[in-house]
């Protein structure tokens, strides 16, 4: 019955790999979704990790002089957390979006290039896993000449430079043993990652959309995607860059950081942050874009100021390269340079409360089925104009200078990359759930993870604010009884674990309906955009035919007309157009050629780590093994065959 | 308030008993309680923003949960009308945010260069950053000591500061904002206390091991009293103690086991240049030490000389393995350093 096309099995040695189920159908898929669903759990996977390390953090904390941890553990968890959390948690959350929408919403097979996308996510794999083998190979100790009185545990041996790794610090004189390099290096690779799929999203976009998909008929979450694949773009050349010096300083004697060979440790702080900034709006755009397509779909209106959100978001992007010296305001730069970037600052939020309002205008006389993702995204309207208020705050310079290194920038950014970014996501994840498993999740569930989260969440971060405005600085391991912060340290600490208790009920939510949950239509929220015209759980090929779109929101609009006071009224055809799009959506009529499966970008991904060990430890025989996979990988990539003999299971038969 | 009153602007008594709850009372760090006309120029500005940015929270948060209770789904609900958008709303709120955020601009600009500039007859204090404490010099008076900085009530200070290592970040709350220690350039600080009191400085920026234990003191005292101490720190520390006592042994231990490698004291062991630790001439008169991470009493004096690194990791100071002899005498001479 169905046209599934196979290659043939026979005509080549570079067989290309056929399993359709099983272990090896993830390692060699090229298909976005699975790879979408791939990097879903596994940043799922770092994120709990980051969370784990982060209530190690708060136990620490929860009391003055504690001595849960030694200095040198906590360092390392703190700087396992915040590396953690960015690239391992948040952007990788929002690759699984990208990939598994990002063809849905332009209504495409796959992306431009299915196996560069395949090894964008084994690269931030082996990134990821090189970064924590740090925990079992790498080592960390006391600066040149300083002393320890106890030996570094494991917990210790991990990077402790900061995410940040500002220098000279984080250099080999400061931060001896080889930690940092794992530090360094793992970076190094996970950039590599992310460049690969900026490209690739960037032709997708512009190249993939199918009839009638013009750029302004793209929904906002598409839009956020195109304009965080052009920020990474632009932003991890740099941060690639500063890694090579770090690394040269580190491994063959280089001084671009140390002032005793002339260097500058100033420069670091300026390239760090040069991509450091930009990567603010890589976490929250995508949860922009999320919350953009939820909004209105559980409000049954359109997105107030369509145009106006997706050019605020390009705007924000744009601005975004031009304020990254706000991270310095107390470093060494000049009275010119401070009221230049505070003004830059202020000029960000312009744009931003574009967005807020807009969303607002979303809501104004809808009709607000307040469903989860719908709680998720109205929580972060509300937990993220927190985060704005506060960060026009820190533009304010002379005031920063008072919050830099404190807690107050802790809940600020938290308020802005948790109370946004991550409630932006959790409410896409349980938007898309349906259309993921072909299963409905835990309605009750759904809300009791939202409150608790919330409630968690801002008790958590609240009182950071006057923590940090009444003297507790950051990163610090210890703070004197004498400070009088103890008290409310404790609250956030007990925060802190209620936000776990949350997530523990996000994943019995997730478990439970995965498996149990009732059977979803394929379009449980009356949505807008048109991933939601095809049978859930997404077949395997995914449009049938290339839907053809005649507006924005085009779904809605093949559902609904609007009468003359403006309000929607369903279409009669509505109803036998689902039945339609249901039975179309299961049996395609045409033949439907998808890319072929691939070991090859497996293999290339798999090199890296071993280029990462051999410049650490200097071993010739390791820099010989990476080299021979980066070379099989990529010499079996451009020689597999690239269209195979088609033969049709009916064919066969 | 009274009882009406409190009820009639409900939301706005329960934010600000909120936040009068939340405030920490007698924070040594607190920044919110300014004590020098610096902190209090800032802490203009920051009221200023902070009462902006409540009303803006209040104006959106309130749409928000207005708008999830009156336009909540309810049955027999009218489907909505469809509204694309509207230009006017566009244009007002991209113009209004521009229009306060300009209006906050131009005394934030003014503060910038406000406290940039070098105050008049100011007194000058080199401070440089170490792994981890804070070294001052007086080059007007030629003192140089740790820890704790001793200025002048009512007076101008300009601190020029640079670092030995790392970067580190000096911090005074209650006098001024932050400053980066850079290595290998020179950055500016100006501080001025109203009256004699003292102040509790910290390290912003995290400088590795033990960063939170790298904190500090700034001891603000009258005109008199700064004088007496300027004369006091000039003069060079006892060398011929009186033969047989603790003390006498103590300075021993001292000369013996390997102090004088890293430490000065003037008049005793004099070297040319700097040395990478606490000039200990007027030792017992500062009330911290060890980064200002310890009082300077005999109870923490024992536990730091037993093992330093155990206090403070990743210390320069090693264990020396002094017995508690040792330890006692050496407590008994540093005791002496007045």
């Amino acid at each position: 019955m169905t046209k599934i096309i196979e290659p043939d099995k026979q005509t080549n040695i570079f067989r290309r790999p056929s399993s359709e189920y099983g272990f090896w159908s993830w390692i060699t898929t090229v298909d976005h979704k699975k790879i979408g669903i791939m990097y879903g759990y596994a940043a799922f996977f770092f994120l709990l990790i980051g969370g784990l390390e982060a209530l190690v953090l708060r136990i620490q904390l929860a009391q003055p002089d504690n001595n849960f941890l030694s200095a040198a553990e906590y360092n390392a968890m703190f700087t396992m957390h915040g590396t953690t959390m960015v690239f391992l948690a948040i952007m990788p959350i929002s690759a699984a979006f990208f990939n598994y929408l990002l063809p849905l919403q332009i209504g495409a097979r796959d992306v431009a290039f299915p196996r560069l996308n395949a090894l964008s996510f084994w690269i931030w794999v082996f990134g990821g896993l090189f970064l924590y083998s740090t925990f079992v190979f790498g080592t960390a100790g006391a600066p040149e000449g300083g002393y320890l009185a106890e030996e570094v545990g494991w917990l210790g041996n991990a990077p402790n430079g900061g995410w940040f790794g500002y220098q000279p610090n984080a250099g080999f004189k400061y931060s001896p043993g080889t930690a940092m390099d794992y530090w360094a290096i793992g970076l190094q690779i996970l950039g590599i990652s992310s460049l690969v799929s900026a490209f690739n999203f960037i032709v997708t976009i512009l190249n993939m959309r199918t009839q009638g998909m013009r750029l302004m008929r793209m929904p906002v979450f598409t839009w956020m995607t195109f304009a965080v694949a052009f920020l990474l773009a632009f932003s991890l050349p740099i941060i690639a860059i500063a890694l090579f010096y770090v690394t040269f300083d580190r491994q063959f004697g280089t001084t671009f950081f140390l002032t005793e060979g002339g260097g500058d440790p100033v420069l670091w702080q300026h390239l760090f942050w040069l991509f450091g900034h930009p990567e603010v709006y890589i976490l929250i755009l995508p949860a922009f874009g999320i919350v953009s397509e939820i909004l209105p779909t559980f409000s049954r209106k359109p997105l107030f100021g369509y145009p106006a959100i997706v050019f605020a978001g390009f705007g924000i992007a744009f601005i975004g390269f031009g304020v990254w010296a706000h991270h310095m305001f107390a470093s060494a730069i000049s009275p010119v340079a401070q009221a230049g970037f505070g003004i830059s600052t202020m000029i960000i939020a312009v744009p931003t409360g574009v967005k807020i309002f807009n969303w607002l205008g979303t809501i104004w006389g809808g009709k607000l089925n307040l469903k989860t993702p719908m709680l998720f995204a109205l929580g972060f309207i509300g937990m993220f104009v927190i985060g704005g208020l506060s960060g026009v705050t820190h533009s304010i310079v002379p005031a920063d200078t008072q919050q830099t290194d404190t807690y107050y920038i802790v809940a600020h950014f938290h308020y802005v990359l948790f109370g946004g970014a991550m409630f932006g996501i959790f409410g896409g994840l349980y938007y898309w759930f349906p259309k993921v498993w072909g299963k409905m999740y835990n309605e009750t569930l759904g809300q009791i993870h939202f409150w608790t989260m919330m409630i968690g969440f801002n008790l958590t971060f609240g009182p950071m604010h006057w923590l940090g405005l009444q003297g507790q600085v950051r990163r610090t391991w210890v703070y004197a009884e004498e400070t009088n912060l103890g008290f409310w340290n404790l609250i956030v600490s007990i925060g802190a674990f209620i936000i776990a208790l949350s997530i523990l009920i996000f994943m019995a939510n997730w478990i439970y309906s995965k498996r149990k949950g009732e059977t979803a239509p394929f379009d449980p929220w009356d949505a807008r955009t048109i991933e939601w015209t095809i049978p859930s759980p997404t077949p395997v090929w995914n449009f049938s035919k290339a839907p053809e779109v005649k507006a924005l929101d085009d779904f809605w609009h093949a559902k609904y007309d609007e009468d003359e006071e403006g309000r929607a009224v369903r279409r009669d055809t509505a109803d036998d157009l689902l039945i339609e799009l249901e039975e179309e959506g299961l049996n395609p009529k045409e033949e439907i050629v998808l890319p072929n499966p691939s070991y090859f970008p497996f293999i290339l991904a798999s090199g890296l780590p071993f280029l990462g060990y051999a410049v650490i430890y200097k071993t010739i025989a390791l820099a010989l093994i990476g080299v021979t996979l980066l070379l099989i990988g990529s010499f079996g990539w451009a020689t597999e065959p690239l269209e195979e003999e088609f033969k049709t299971k009916e064919e066969e038969e | 308030m009274n009882k009406k009153g409190l009820f009639k602007y409900k939301n706005f008594s329960v934010l600000s008993l909120l936040f009068l709850t939340a405030c920490i009372e007698n924070a040594p760090m607190d920044s919110l309680s300014p004590a020098g006309p610096y902190a209090r120029q800032i802490d203009e500005l920051f009221w200023l923003t902070f009462w902006i940015a409540v009303a803006v929270f209040f104006i959106v948060q309130g749409a928000l949960i207005f708008s999830v209770f009156y336009f909540r789904d309810m049955p027999g609900k009218p489907e909505p009308k469809q509204i694309h958008g509207n230009n006017v709303l566009e244009i007002m709120w991209t113009i209004i945010p521009v229009l306060i955020l300009a209006a906050i601009a131009v005394p934030t600009v003014r503060t910038i260069f406000d406290l940039a500039r070098e105050p008049e007859n100011a007194l000058k204090v080199e401070v440089i950053g170490h792994q981890w404490w804070f070294e001052y010099k007086y080059p007007a008076y030629g003192i140089t000591t740790a820890n704790v900085l001793v200025i002048p009530e009512d007076t101008p200070v300009r601190l020029e500061m640079w670092s030995n290592d790392v970067l580190h970040n000096y911090w005074v709350p209650k006098l001024n904002g932050k400053r980066y220690l850079v290595p290998g350039q020179k950055t500016y600080l100006n501080l001025q206390a109203d009256s004699a009191e003292e102040f509790w400085a910290q390290c912003g920026e995290y400088c590795g091991l033990s960063h939170s234990k790298m904190r500090g003191r700034v001891l603000s005292m009258s005109q008199k009293d700064f004088e007496n101490w300027v004369t006091n720190e000039k003069l060079n520390a006892e060398k011929d103690l009186a033969e047989g006592s603790l003390a006498a042994e103590g300075q021993q231990v001292y000369l013996n086991a390997g102090c004088t490698q890293c430490h000065v004291i003037n008049g005793v062991w004099d070297v040319q240049g700097d040395r990478i630790a606490p000039n200990l001439t007027h030792f017992a008169n500062r009330n911290v030490f060890a980064g200002a991470a310890l009082k300077n009493n005999k109870e923490n004096l024992t536990k730091w000389l037993a093992n330093p690194p155990e206090i403070k990791p990743g210390t320069f100071m090693p264990n020396l393995e002094l017995t508690e002899k040792e330890i006692e005498a050496l407590i008994a001479y540093l005791g002496t350093l007045k």
